[in-house]
């Protein structure tokens, strides 16, 4: 089975990197995620004791994938069946390839769960008051191409999808639950069958009419819930695992990203691209 | 409930971030008694100690207005409705002590001679023409060489890491700390600006590279180049910013109180003299009124512009009659600057991971008017910068243009991509119109039941030129660098309402004219001598390049004048009637 990620090896130009086995199968195989550095470097003795942290083992993942933890259970989706197109979707969103595992695998539909079940996706933080008025009322502005969100000050670190005027009286939550039973009831309206049960292809059809507007939900653009889930669903593959996605930080591993760490400063001149095992917050706050 | 008067004091200070932080610092040093108000949380260092944690802070925005209190609304024309900006992904301000002076990315630049007296210099070098009906350009009533001293102080305090720009204007001391390390892309980028005749340097970095021990007596660590700076407030201590200097500076004094979660709502006055501020303490609900000498705003562009507005101060800015100057010259870099293009290398791999938020390298060659105009469809200009922030793993998405947004192509491409893609960007200036400005809301309201300040705002054929000339170069750039695709940002034809990299400045701008500007050269109103208005809100038009040092100069400037104040009282500087703009 892990075999399959090995191409993974084959195709990276890292010169540092001298763990001949598949890194996925590594992991899987010793459980060893935290602490021990491999193939990477070492932080260089610029950093206090508070960040060097021993391998611990409350951080050591179970080998066992198919072993649910603990955390893994619904918050926010009280009925099942709006979970499980959430799963389908995002497994569309960000499949399962050589790359690596997929949103289900690492466990983006509960990320997305939990992130819906507190105050973002109650809204806590963001302006809710009357009077509210759809886009289109005023001006068009869900429809514009919002390429040009990427851009501007600091855009290396904006989030990864865009940002359409929210402009609906919908939380992300009521906006969540109202785009997945839609998914299903186009699914119903366009093939006859629950979105779980449609093939590949008409699942991306319909996601698609999503994306492009072409669906019509009530109180908010369909392209702005498919923003949403795509932006979570990427979040949910990438975020530290603590939120519950990113699972053994497998996101981090096929992107070769390191997680959060003390100190480059000893590394960030070196010619060759560094790759290092990832350490998750729990092993940077240790 | 009745608010509870205070005793008075010298100075209260609205806001704690660089402007307040400085003033605050200043004033108690020459020993006033200061109170210093911040709506937001009392935080230190260790509030940033071990919170490396991308999602919260940079998808979340944990160091962001909370925008359910009070937000802005937005519009592109004068007869539209302005809506609300509802979340903090349309909105970029920064909030809790130290304010944006937290969370910057560092980037510790000047601006250019030019910038203080664009007027003058366009008019001399091409004539009335040149400048567009539509644009309200002005001088800012100071000039490069009057400031120099305060932009020095600015350095020396904030320990800034750099090396002289070959092209830059003059300093009378070299920078405090030498710069940052130069990585494998930022010496593609240099070598291959050089190989076209540019001129490039590493970008003055307010992430300090030695430790270092300012003339405050406060100390900055020596940055880890940890890539969790841009968005986040310092885990080592190792950024300039206010938390580690000019407030702990202050509180040693022993003159100096802060208060937190203490929101302004007005200020006091009568008679032409402010005697005060009104402001709620957030957890009890308990209004004071906090009587002082001089008041100082120091917030937040929009905060600046909307205490003077609710309390009645100054005349409002009118742009059927383009008279009145509260609001006027609503100004800024937002998502109509920074445009430029990315390239992405087959066969090159960077440590992308790796940075800090002013990890970077430019060149001024297409700076203000270091390059003749004469042919050129706009004024003004910027730098083409390359940045090494030290990618997150959610915002490392970037693909080559025709990858679909998502599904399997997308993740393929997206993780080969991760760590072979280099952006460059024009920090191109922004200028000023009639049509651009700030009011008060007609329909929303905050907490307390006051109007939200109202942005009107839209792009202009400058800003159109100004951006298609950088993309270009940024274009050429790459090219030189050996990218196999290069993909060119694309100009939004429209102001789109995202308020995103916290640059918003002017409607209550500096220069001397009391027409057209609110404040004289040392940020004090010209209506009320005791109240002075310091910050980004006084720059009548935004310059190419990152503002943070000369928001910083100003509030030196500022500190001098109010210290001045203090001892004879009065103006401080003379009006001047005839007027320095069109």
């Amino acid at each position: 089975m892990s075999d399959k990620y090995d191409k993974d090896n084959e195709k990276d130009v890292n010169t540092n990197d001298k763990d001949g086995v598949s890194r996925r199968r590594f992991i899987k195989n010793t459980g060893l995620v935290a602490g021990g550095v491999v193939g990477g470097s070492l932080l260089g003795g610029v950093v206090t004791n508070q960040w060097n942290t021993t391998p611990d083992k409350d951080t050591q993942t179970k080998g066992n994938k198919t072993t649910p933890e603990l955390q893994d259970a619904r918050m926010f989706f009280s009925r099942k069946e709006d979970f499980e197109v959430l799963k389908a979707a995002t497994e569309r969103i960000f499949p399962e390839d050589d790359n690596g595992p997929g949103a289900v695998e690492l466990g983006a539909p509960y990320f997305i769960d939990k992130q819906l079940a507190g105050q973002w996706g109650s809204n806590a933080k963001a302006y809710m008051r009357d009077p509210f008025k759809q886009g289109k009322q005023v001006q068009d502005y869900e429809h514009q191409d919002r390429d040009q969100d990427k851009q501007g000050p600091h855009s290396d670190t904006q989030n990864p999808t865009p940002t359409p005027r929210y402009q609906t009286r919908l939380n992300r939550g009521e906006m969540f639950i109202q785009g997945l039973r839609k998914l299903d009831k186009e699914s119903q309206d366009r093939f006859k069958k629950k979105f779980i049960d449609a093939e590949g292809d008409q699942q991306d059809e319909i996601l698609e009419a999503f994306e492009k507007g072409e669906v019509q939900m009530k109180g908010v653009e369909a392209t702005t819930f498919f923003n949403l889930l795509l932006q979570t669903t990427l979040e949910g593959v990438y975020a530290d695992p603590v939120y519950g996605g990113n699972k053994n930080m497998q996101g981090w591993v096929m992107k070769e990203y390191p997680g959060p760490r003390a100190a480059y400063i000893n590394d960030i001149e070196s010619d060759d691209f560094i790759k290092m095992e990832p350490k998750s917050l729990r092993d940077y706050q240790g | 409930m009745m608010a509870k008067k205070l005793d008075k004091v010298d100075v209260v200070v609205v806001g704690s971030g660089w402007s307040g932080g400085i003033v605050s610092a200043e004033l108690s040093k020459a020993g006033y008694k200061v109170v210093t108000l911040e709506r937001g949380e009392n935080r230190k260092t260790a509030d940033y100690t071990g919170v490396k944690d991308e999602l919260r802070y940079t998808n979340r925005f944990e160091m962001m207005q909370n925008l359910s209190h009070e937000t802005i609304t937005s519009r592109n024309e004068i007869n539209e409705t302005a809506l609300p900006v509802r979340t903090q992904g349309e909105m970029m301000a920064g909030t809790d002590l130290g304010g944006g002076g937290v969370h910057w990315a560092g980037a510790s630049y000047r601006f250019d001679p030019y910038d203080f007296e664009i007027y003058s210099k366009t008019v001399e070098r091409y004539g009335k023409k040149k400048i567009p009906e539509d644009m309200t350009i002005q001088d800012w009533g100071i000039t490069y060489d009057e400031l120099e001293k305060y932009y020095d102080k600015f350095d020396k305090m904030a320990g800034i890491s750099g090396e002289e720009d070959p092209l830059g204007p003059k300093r009378s001391s070299d920078y405090p700390n030498p710069p940052m390390k130069e990585t494998p892309n930022l010496r593609l980028f240099k070598d291959a600006a050089k190989n076209l005749g540019y001129h490039p340097f590493q970008i003055p970095s307010g992430n300090i590279t030695e430790n270092y021990e300012n003339p405050d007596g406060q100390v900055i660590n020596q940055c880890q180049y940890c890539a969790f700076c841009t968005q986040y407030g310092c885990d080592f201590g190792a950024k300039a910013d206010p938390i580690v200097t000019v407030i702990p500076a202050a509180k040693e004094t022993g003159n100096f109180e802060l208060r937190t979660q203490s929101y302004v709502r007005r200020v006091l006055h009568d008679g032409g003299k402010a005697n005060g501020v009104l402001y709620v303490d957030t957890v009890t609900g308990q209004e004071y009124e906090q009587p002082a000498d001089v008041v100082v705003l120091a917030a937040f562009t929009f905060t600046n512009n909307r205490l003077l507005m609710l309390s009645e101060i100054g005349e409002p800015y009118n742009p059927k009659t383009r008279k009145g100057v509260i609001g006027r010259n609503f100004n800024g870099q937002y998502n109509n600057s920074h445009l430029g293009a990315r390239g992405f290398f087959k066969d090159k791999k960077f440590n992308l991971y790796m940075g800090a938020g002013a990890l970077g390298a430019t060149f001024s060659d297409f700076q203000a008017d270091k390059f003749d105009h004469t042919d050129l469809d706009f004024i003004h200009g910027g730098q083409i910068e390359i940045r090494q922030y030290g990618d997150g793993a959610i915002a490392s998405n970037k693909v080559p243009k025709g990858t679909p947004k998502w599904g399997p192509e997308f993740k393929e491409n997206s993780i080969f991509y991760a760590n072979r893609n280099l952006n460059l960007w024009y920090t191109n200036a922004v200028m000023s119109y009639w049509h651009n400005y700030l009011d008060l809301d007609p329909t929303y309201k905050d907490d307390f039941n006051d109007p939200l300040i109202r942005i009107t705002n839209k792009f202009t054929d400058q800003d159109f030129n100004i951006s298609k000339f950088g993309i270009k170069k940024c274009k050429e750039v790459l090219k030189e660098m050996g990218a196999d695709i290069i993909d060119e940002d694309e100009i939004p034809k429209k102001f789109n309402h995202v308020y995103f990299g916290g640059h918003y400045t002017g409607g209550v701008i500096m220069g001397d004219n009391p027409e057209t500007s609110a404040v004289n050269n040392y940020l004090q109103m010209w209506d009320v001598d005791n109240l002075f208005v310091v910050g980004g809100s006084a720059f009548p038009q935004f310059g190419g390049i990152h503002p943070t040092p000369t928001i910083g100069a100003l509030a030196y400037r500022a500190s001098e004048g109010i210290e001045k104040y203090l001892k004879n009282g009065g103006q401080l500087a003379t009006a001047k009637d005839n007027s320095s703009t069109a």
